[in-house]
């Protein structure tokens, strides 16, 4: 068989759910009927639509209770104007929040939304861990697979450390550390010529942010919240080599779930 | 009856059936419902076209969100029995799992699957919905859907919220 282009994660998912084209539909029927572990996963897919369907669908057959009457409703909202300009906060503040994912903020700011302390923490174990010759790490990068596995299974959610070398920083390995709401991991990476930066995550309740600076004594660090994990990556040294290291993990770690598989 | 309500009115069933699956508990999801529709009332004069129903559900997942935020600064307590019930054999256990296993996501997870797989939105709609791109919409329903997997495999505390 000539070899077709692989499928992806994402159309597997597109297939699925009913986004995929037309015209790459029966790439898809092909590559699953070759497949066996990609065709157990999509019909684990979905299996799960289905059980979340049988366990929900029947509400929306229900009888409507009498507190959803729409005229009731309307007369009894009052001082509608302070309202209406509250919902237009929020549906707008969302939007805003999307359009500033697409360039870090340039101002460093107290980091916001209860990230001082995280921030905090990440920048001191930054300063305490990258000046250690001997012991910069508890566990080595060439152990990265355990590394990533108990640090996961500490944290609470699958970790991974992104990969840096297209910056010339080598994963040198992590540790787990204490942050102010539960365990968080840690990861240190190294140039050829010895400069370091760290990358300390959590799981956290704060709300997602785009990626911002803050400027904590000598350090700098770049974090962000990202589906209720933060995240800070610290360096010393330039900003704009903060921002490249910054914007590379990012964007490993936000689209980390979407890569190819090859069968 | 305006277009505009009756809009919001055949959108009640399906806004519901969202927020029952999206909170959990019969009379949150309701109290949801309703502030949904007395916001969505008030801001008539602010609709300037486009799908209502989408318009809705981003007004519920907003609320839903600030209502979780507001509990997560009170301590919250289950009950035991309720968590050890769940194992016990039986078409309802499997509902019961699906439940279980969606109360295991993180809340953006658990909306853009629930859109998605209950709602039957778009991955566009969703989108909207959520203020984010497309890309970041299947990078978490590919998580939700692993972390279920594994979840509903045995692989219980991977990821376990307490919530």
């Amino acid at each position: 068989m000539i070899d077709r282009l692989p499928i992806t994660e994402d159309e597997l998912q597109a297939y699925i759910d009913g986004e995929l084209p037309e015209d790459r539909r029966g790439d898809v029927e092909a590559w699953l009927a070759t497949h066996p572990e990609d065709m157990a996963r999509a019909a684990a897919w979905r299996a799960q639509n289905d059980a979340i369907r049988a366990r929900y669908g029947g509400v929306a057959n229900e009888p409507l209770p009498a507190r959803f009457d729409l005229d009731r409703l309307a007369r009894s909202s009052r001082s509608w104007k302070l309202a209406a300009a509250v919902a237009v906060a929020f549906i707008l503040g969302g939007a805003v929040g999307w359009l500033g994912h697409a360039a870090v903020a340039r101002v460093a700011a107290p980091p916001r939304g209860g990230l001082e302390q995280f921030t905090a923490n990440a920048v001191g174990a930054h300063n305490v861990y990258v000046v250690e010759v001997r012991h910069p790490v508890e566990v080595p990068a060439s152990e990265a697979e355990h590394l990533v596995t108990w640090l996961s299974k500490r944290v609470g959610y699958q970790l991974r450390a992104p990969d840096l070398e297209r910056l010339g920083l080598r994963l040198i390995g992590g540790r787990l550390l204490p942050g102010p709401t539960g365990p968080a991991a840690f990861f240190m990476y190294e140039s050829a010529s010895g400069e370091r930066y760290t990358l300390y995550c959590a799981r956290s309740n704060a709300a997602d942010t785009a990626l911002r600076y803050s400027d904590i004594g000598e350090a700098t660090a770049v974090y962000w919240v990202s589906d209720d994990v933060a995240y800070v990556v610290s360096g010393k040294g330039d900003r704009t080599r903060l921002h490249n290291v910054a914007v590379l993990a990012y964007e490993q770690l936000e689209h980390g779930a979407r890569k190819v598989h090859g069968g | 009856m305006s277009g505009f309500r009756h809009d919001i009115q055949a959108s009640i069933p399906a806004l519901r059936r969202y927020a029952r699956a999206l909170a959990r508990d019969v009379d949150a999801a309701d109290e949801l419902v309703q502030d949904t529709l007395v916001r969505a009332l008030r801001s008539e004069h602010l609709f300037h076209g486009g799908d209502v129903r989408s318009w809705l559900y981003t007004i519920l997942t907003n609320l839903n969100r600030n209502r979780l935020r507001s509990l997560a600064r009170r301590p919250i307590h289950t009950l035991i029995a309720d968590e050890d019930a769940a194992d016990a054999a039986g078409p309802e256990a499997g509902l019961r799992d699906i439940e279980r296993a969606l109360a295991s996501l993180s809340e953006d997870q658990r909306t853009v699957l629930l859109l998605v797989a209950l709602e039957g939105l778009s991955y566009r709609e969703v989108a909207e919905v959520q203020g984010v791109p497309i890309g970041t919409v299947m990078s978490r329903l590919a998580r939700a859907r692993a972390q279920i997997k594994s979840y509903l495999d045995g692989e219980r505390p991977a990821l376990r919220r307490i919530k």
